[in-house]
């Protein structure tokens, strides 16, 4: 098999990367300003629904059973989409899924397609492999046509631009739109409003001569073979209505069963995401229907990897997630990081701990992906399908150390700290070790151990422990009750 | 009612002061606490690095060292939430090397300090007198898989003398991580530099918080940057009293909280 493809070139590793962030207070401000507005905004819409627990646990729970069945419903879909006159193409990974595209868009003829945001194209690196078969792809999601006239990397799972503020975006339209189509009005400005007029009058050109639309979906409901793109600007639906041909690309994990069960998503989704209580478009279709909409339909379904991820006991949570981004925008880690670091199509904690499952730890990158959180939990937290991302990041950790690429000094540390925690005679010896030492208070410590003294101070070693301590007062004198001190421990 | 203290082996090693006035404190309110010298480390350190079976020995170590208590008490909301939350777990993927029933007895009589005053003993006014101006950091663990509330804010808020400030962004986490210090230096020290500014607004001269693992964190970048706050244990405030504002009757060791 070939190596699972995540769209994004490789750092050399989390920690290096999410450094350099940390240094470009442009990149922090706009990530901190961006993140807690949405934030703010997600606490809000949530707290106005009294039953938000119960959706939040059923939504897991349909999830679950839906990913224990996995192997019917994608059958029953199946059936469903041939019957509605669409047609299925199950792809292994991503080369498979980019070569069967391509196939299909040379066989319309066409060399441009237009495209509504989606996750998976961008998992599989779709738009590059398509130019290199001379395709050209236009994106038509605002921000991810700020990205891809940046010549850029999305950075967010919902704001992919989230990176740029709205002088920068200025500059790129100004700079690229005249390559890519219609060229920026003279004297655009940075205002909103008349950034998104640009963007539109450009856009407007792509949808009304397209032929072929890409797009991913949001979900897929089984039962009647129904693909669900929800969205915010219109620009997504129309790539879904007006060109000929449609190909959706979309992971097999996103299916639910029924549209009974979608209707929990649909409350759980845009609160979480947009903080909205509904989102402006959800765009359904089934199949291909006459004199309406696109006259031909391919589902492309992509495994890339999720298979490997279903088989784990514990990973398997990760293909609960609806992408709604609420876990990158609560994570203080992310937020300093910035999305780049990540190294793939999915930034924030949600990647942390989805690319190493579906892209394996072989690389120094994606082994430092677990690692690249303080376990605080907001992610946990917040999530609508919750997803325990801590527990996991703690699961992939511990297969980094026994895959062997962890560290060993790190391995032999943690052995030689078991055997003195293990024994409380050891434990004691260690402590009166360290107090005998404690007058050598180093500023700066050699090794891994600097990364600490870099910025802090190390603590001080008290003259005795609290076990000595206990020992030679029985507690500190008089118990409780005013009685003799008493035997302290047993 | 047979009452066991935890301390946890980095308030043993480096801060016993936390212990002395966890001890201090109960029993001045009458809870005749014990220490079993069994007792090391609840594993968390070892789990969260990606080395469960290294875990595995101590925690089977802590519930043969608690059997039999009635309540175990933690200053550390970090290490009570390991034993509580993820104990039973590395016992049900042990394979039986750790007894599950053994664990599954103990795990529920853990408390942070913080609960077992509030919902144990049923005190909020624990007669403790500290004339500073404090603010309270929740740390991660306390706050989001204990789930304390607002139960130390509570304890605070009745100390006399104590003027008791608001912590902006209080509930972001101070970027300890154990671990994550160490691989991320970068994204932690940013996280700190941001909660040691947000302390220093307050114009506070404490930073109190229930774990003394994130206050090594936030008080050694505090000393490094000479920022002019200084970080205290909830216990060892709890544990000051008019009479022994300074804790010279119950601690020896070098950090004086008055
Ligand atoms: S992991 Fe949860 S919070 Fe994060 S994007 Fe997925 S569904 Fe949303």
């Amino acid at each position: 098999m070939t190596a699972v493809h995540l769209g994004m070139p490789a750092f050399p590793s989390f920690p290096e990367a999410a450094e350099a962030a940390t240094t470009d207070a442009q990149l922090r401000r706009n990530l901190r300003n961006a993140t807690h507005t949405i934030r703010d905004k997600r606490a809000r819409a949530v707290a106005e629904l009294s039953d938000w627990a119960g959706l939040r646990a059923a939504a897991a729970a349909i999830k679950n059973r839906t990913l224990r069945h996995l192997d019917h419903y994608l059958l029953q879909l199946e059936e469903a989409v041939t019957k509605a006159g669409g047609r299925v193409h199950w792809a292994i990974d991503a080369a498979d899924a980019n070569r069967i595209v391509a196939e299909l868009v040379k066989a319309t003829g066409e060399t441009h397609v237009v495209k509504v945001k989606s996750m998976a194209t961008q998992e599989i690196g779709l738009n590059e492999a398509l130019a290199a078969e001379g395709i050209t792809a236009y994106e038509t999601d605002l921000a991810e046509l700020i990205v891809q006239l940046g010549d850029d990397r999305p950075s967010h799972i919902l704001v992919p631009a989230i990176h740029r503020n709205r002088s920068e975006i200025r500059e790129i339209f100004v700079r690229a739109m005249g390559r890519w189509g219609r060229a920026a009005p003279d004297g655009l400005t940075d205002r909103p409003a008349d950034l998104a007029e640009a963007a539109r009058l450009h856009l407007r050109e792509k949808f009304l001569s397209a032929k072929v639309a890409v797009s991913g979906a949001n979900f897929m409901v089984a039962e009647t073979g129904t693909l669900v793109v929800v969205e915010s600007e219109g620009n997504g639906r129309m790539c879904l209505t007006l060109p000929e041909t449609l190909i959706s690309v979309v992971g097999i994990e996103k299916i639910v069963p029924t549209w009974q069960d979608l209707e929990v998503y649909l409350q759980l989704l845009p609160r979480s995401s947009t903080a909205e209580r509904m989102n402006p478009y959800t765009s359904t279709w089934t199949g291909t229907a006459e004199g309406d909409g696109p006259r031909e339909f391919h589902l492309v379904l992509l495994d890339n990897g999720r298979t490997g991820a279903l088989a784990d006991q514990v990973g398997r949570q990760a293909l609960r997630c609806i992408r709604c981004s609420a876990c990158l925008n609560v994570c203080p880690v992310y937020e300093r990081a910035g999305g780049h670091a990540y190294g793939s199509a999915y930034p924030g904690p949600i990647g942390a701990i989805l690319t190493p499952q579906l892209r394996g730890i072989t690389s120094a990158l994606d082994a430092s992906l677990p690692y690249a959180s303080s376990l605080c939990g907001a992610c946990y937290e917040v999530c609508p399908v919750a997803i325990d991302i801590p527990e996991v990041l703690v699961h992939l950790r511990e297969r980094v150390a026994e895959t062997g690429k962890g560290h060993p000094a790190e391995r032999t540390a943690m052995r030689a700290a078991r055997w003195v925690l293990e024994d409380p005679a050891r434990l004691a010896r260690a402590q009166r070790l360290a107090t005998r030492a404690r007058r050598f208070r180093p500023r700066h410590l050699p090794g891994p151990a600097a990364a600490w003294t870099d910025t802090r101070e190390v603590p001080r070693i008290p003259e005795e422990s609290f076990r000595d301590w206990w020992r030679r007062t029985q507690g500190g004198g008089p118990r409780a009750g005013g009685g003799p001190a008493g035997k302290g421990g047993r | 009612m047979r009452v066991a203290l935890f301390i946890t082996c980095v308030n043993d090693t480096l801060y016993p002061r936390t212990g002395q006035a966890t001890v201090a404190l109960l029993r001045r309110l009458g809870v005749d606490v014990e220490f079993p010298a069994q007792q090391t480390c609840c594993g968390q350190m070892h789990y969260n690095t990606g080395y469960r079976r290294q875990a595995e020995p101590l925690v089977r170590g802590f519930a043969e060292a608690f059997a039999g208590y009635d309540a175990i008490v933690a200053p550390s909301g970090s290490c009570a939430a390991m034993v509580r939350d993820v104990h039973p777990r590395i016992a049900g993927r042990s394979m039986g090397r750790v007894p599950r029933d053994r664990v599954a007895e103990v795990v529920p009589k853990v408390y942070e300090l913080s609960e077992f005053l509030v919902d144990v003993l049923r005190v909020t006014d624990v007669g403790a007198y500290f004339p500073h101006r404090v603010t309270y950091h929740p740390t991660c663990h306390s706050l989001r898989l204990l789930r304390v509330g607002d139960r130390p804010l509570r304890l605070l808020r009745a100390v006399r003398g104590l003027d008791l400030v608001e912590l902006e962004g209080a509930d972001e986490c101070c970027g300890f991580g154990g671990a994550f210090a160490v691989k991320n230096p970068a994204v932690s020290a940013a996280m700190c530099s941001d909660k040691v500014r947000h302390a220093a607004d307050t114009g506070a001269e404490v930073l109190c918080a229930a774990d003394n693992s994130c206050l090594m964190h936030i008080g050694g970048t505090l000393e490094r940057q000479r920022a002019g706050v200084r970080t205290l244990h909830l216990a060892e405030i709890l544990a000051s009293t008019q009479d022994d504002p300074h804790g010279s009757g119950w601690a020896d060791g070098e950090r004086s909280p008055a």
